[in-house]
């Protein structure tokens, strides 16, 4: 990790990561971010994430990028699991299940189409 | 005004330009010219409605239809068949793009987000993403272009207070710790959030750790502290350990440790776990608890800007605290005292809890009614049933009834009304709750964590909990409620720390709002709501019951007897009002007197 020494290393830094982020969602990249905060967890996001990385590996997919978040404040809807495809509006499922994350992989991502049954809202 | 019977609104964002968004809207108008219509139907343009991806795209209200994938030459037909045949023109309609209405409807539209900004946005175990979302700004503003006294003068600007609750004007705390004499001084957060029901604290430390440990160094160098602490709970251990990670970051970036961003201010940071005692969130009891000794409080003064840590001049201030700090410094005072009211600047989180729809953690700007926050942020009452009381502030708060429901919510507001603003907890009843039974809850909360250190607080919530668990078991006396208000107001009156001075709330303002439910309690032997259970009984409609057995199969204790096919009868003495017979029945044939 580079050391800021001055407020230039600070503003140079700062464009790099937004230039990372832009690169990410530029080439049609798929972004999948779990929410993995205590009321995630609790609701069993670990599951969630587990199965999302299995099925990407299982699958040979590419081009997605999985990291994880805190809580966005609908706990109620945990595990929540948000899927950016390339520059389209991002999508937020909730009540996302092993068996929800896989269908998101396989319907969302692979074909295109949004599960409707778990999705909170689109933004 | 005009009155049209039908509004398009079609998108002219780049993308559906490029898809000829605007030869369709000139089309549109020709169109509806031709047909006649143009007086009944309003064009408008817009933007985002949708993905753009199959643009120009169109949305016509108030049926909420999305039309996507036609060209110019599709028109006529779009205007003959929804405008004048009043159909919807299935070709080109896109059903499943109606999430967004949903969306322009969220149930949040009250909302604010100031501390919250980055949580469930950004990766907290990556201190690059912050950085992206202009983190560590607020920080290099504030050692490269200010003073210290600057950045207490732009803190005091802002309005913002203390959010562990008390709401002491944050840069005044500032500035008294920086008067103080002595060059050792400490920086403390207090994140030991133990309100039950509360979780706002551990969201942003979870979610936005950085914003937490920049606010801290912008403190830190604002009142001249070398070393600081975050104290948080050890039931919080993904929190401790993305602060962790977020501290481990931080200073291998050089934010934290000698001559921060190339300048001779130096400060470093640790995490110290409390052991689970609600008392510790008492700053006095939380340094003890940080110096290794029993988490006990001890008189104030002398206060902890002047002798706190290890007898050192030291500023605890509440996690959400420190996490507006850096976008004061970066947006300016200005920009944040722009929200909430003259006294309460800024916004606040809450933790939603109860009998609402929607539960779940909001931030909203000071001023908002109650009314609005429980019916329009957190969607009204679960179930349609009435609404009763609204707790404030935590087991330490008091219970308000619908006559505060258009309070502000605000510090000055909620403590004239006899509750408080507390860390944040918002607790919504619904109308079977009963209000003696929820000021014991809360009593035996206070009870258990009381440290035991002073005697009124020791004993004081002991006898009132003795009171309160007699009072719902059926054996109130008269003159009970006048030794609950005595018992009241001398623990109020004589205890150490906020947590006794605090306790007696709950009971205070239930009396107060609702004397009359501990009335019936003591005097017909009766709980109106239904809750107590030594004043119910379950009772079976002979009417009804249609023998079929399954609540006597059912029934734990084997209170319930009868033939097949024959009304059945609960045997009180045996019964102990669990309530599994009355889910179970199909009949709906149980009832509670």
């Amino acid at each position: 990790m580079p050391t800021i020494k001055n407020l230039d290393d600070l503003k140079r830094i700062r464009e790099e990561a937004l230039e990372k982020r832009k690169l990410k969602t530029a080439s049609g990249n798929v972004q999948v971010v779990v929410g993995m905060g205590t009321c995630g967890i609790a609701a069993g996001a670990r599951e969630t994430m587990k199965a999302i990385l299995e099925t990407i590996e299982k699958d040979n997919l590419s081009g997605i990028t999985v990291t994880q978040t805190g809580c966005i404040g609908l706990c109620e809807r945990e595990p929540i699991v948000m899927v950016t495809v390339g520059e389209e509006p991002k999508v937020t499922y909730g009540k996302v299940t092993p068996e929800v994350a896989r269908r998101i992989l396989k319907e969302h991502v692979g074909a295109g189409k949004i599960v409707e049954d778990h999705k909170i809202a689109i933004s | 005004m005009k009155y049209y019977r039908s509004h398009v609104l079609v998108c002219v964002d780049p993308d559906c330009l490029r898809k000829g968004a605007h030869e369709a809207l000139d089309a549109f108008q020709d169109e509806l010219v031709a047909q006649g219509l143009i007086d009944e139907v309003q064009v408008l343009e817009t933007s985002r409605i949708g993905a753009c991806s199959q643009g120009p795209e169109m949305m016509v209200y108030p049926e909420g239809v999305h039309y996507a994938g036609y060209t110019v030459d599709d028109i006529p037909f779009i205007v003959e068949e929804h405008f004048l045949k009043g159909r919807v023109a299935k070709k080109f309609e896109l059903a499943a793009e109606k999430a967004i209405d949903e969306e322009l409807s969220a149930p949040t539209p009250k909302e604010v987000r100031v501390v919250l900004r980055n949580c469930g946005r950004i990766d907290p175990e990556n201190i690059e993403d912050y950085i992206a979302e202009d983190g560590y700004m607020g920080l290099a503003k504030a050692l490269t272009e200010m003073t210290p006294e600057q950045v207490i003068d732009e803190v005091l600007a802002s309005g913002l207070r203390g959010r562990g609750g008390a709401g002491f004007p944050t840069a005044k705390k500032w500035q008294f710790c920086r008067a103080s004499a002595g060059t050792e001084k400490y920086v403390i957060c207090n994140a030991d959030e133990g309100d039950p029901g509360a979780f706002m604290n551990r969201r942003v430390l979870e979610g936005d750790p950085h914003a937490v440990i920049e606010g801290m160094i912008i403190a830190a160098y604002a009142i001249g502290a070398s070393q600081g602490y975050i104290y948080c709970r050890a039931e919080y251990p993904i929190a401790v350990q993305t602060l962790n990670i977020a501290i481990e970051q931080a200073r291998a970036m050089g934010f934290l440790g000698q001559n921060i961003l190339g300048t001779d201010f130096s400060f470093d940071l640790e995490v110290r776990m409390g052991a689970g005692a609600f008392v510790c969130g008492e700053e006095t009891a939380l340094m003890a608890s940080i110096e290794g000794k029993r988490g006990e409080p001890r008189p104030r003064p002398p206060f902890p800007a002047v002798s706190g840590l290890w007898a050192k001049p030291s500023n605890v201030n509440n996690v959400e605290t420190y996490a507006n700090v850096p976008q004061i410094i970066t947006n300016g005072a200005a920009w944040y005292a722009g929200f909430g009211t003259e006294k309460s600047k800024g916004t606040k989180t809450f933790a939603l809890a109860g009998d609402v729809k929607h539960t779940g953690l909001i931030e909203v700007p000071f001023g908002l009614s109650l009314r609005e926050v429980v019916f329009d942020v957190g969607g009204g009452i679960k179930d349609d049933k009435g609404f009763k009381a609204i707790q404030t502030g935590g087991p330490m708060g008091g219970c308000l009834p619908e006559a505060y429901l258009d309070l502000p919510v605000d510090y000055e507001s909620l403590t004239a009304a006899g509750s408080m603003m507390g860390s944040g907890g918002l607790v919504v009843m619904d109308d079977e709750t009963c209000m003696v039974d929820i000021a014991r809850f809360f009593m035996e909360f206070t009870q258990e964590e009381s440290c035991g250190k002073c005697t009124p607080c020791r004993v004081g919530t002991k006898r009132i909990l003795e009171i309160l668990d007699r009072i719902c078991g059926g054996e109130g006396r008269e003159g009970d409620i006048e030794m609950l208000e005595t018992l009241c107001e001398q623990i109020k009156q004589d205890s150490l720390c906020g947590l006794g001075q605090g306790a007696p709330t709950p009971v205070v303002s239930t009396l107060k709002h609702f004397r009359e439910e501990y009335e019936i309690h003591i005097r017909e032997k009766r709980c109106p709501a239904k809750v107590c259970k030594a004043l119910i009984r379950y009772e079976i409609l002979p009417d009804v019951c249609t023998g079929c057995t399954v609540c006597a199969r059912n029934c734990p204790t084997g209170a319930i007897t009868g033939e097949r096919r024959q009304a059945h009868v609960i045997d009180v003495d045996t019964c102990v009002r669990c309530g599994i017979c009355m889910q179970v029945c199909n009949f709906n044939a149980i009832v509670i007197r």
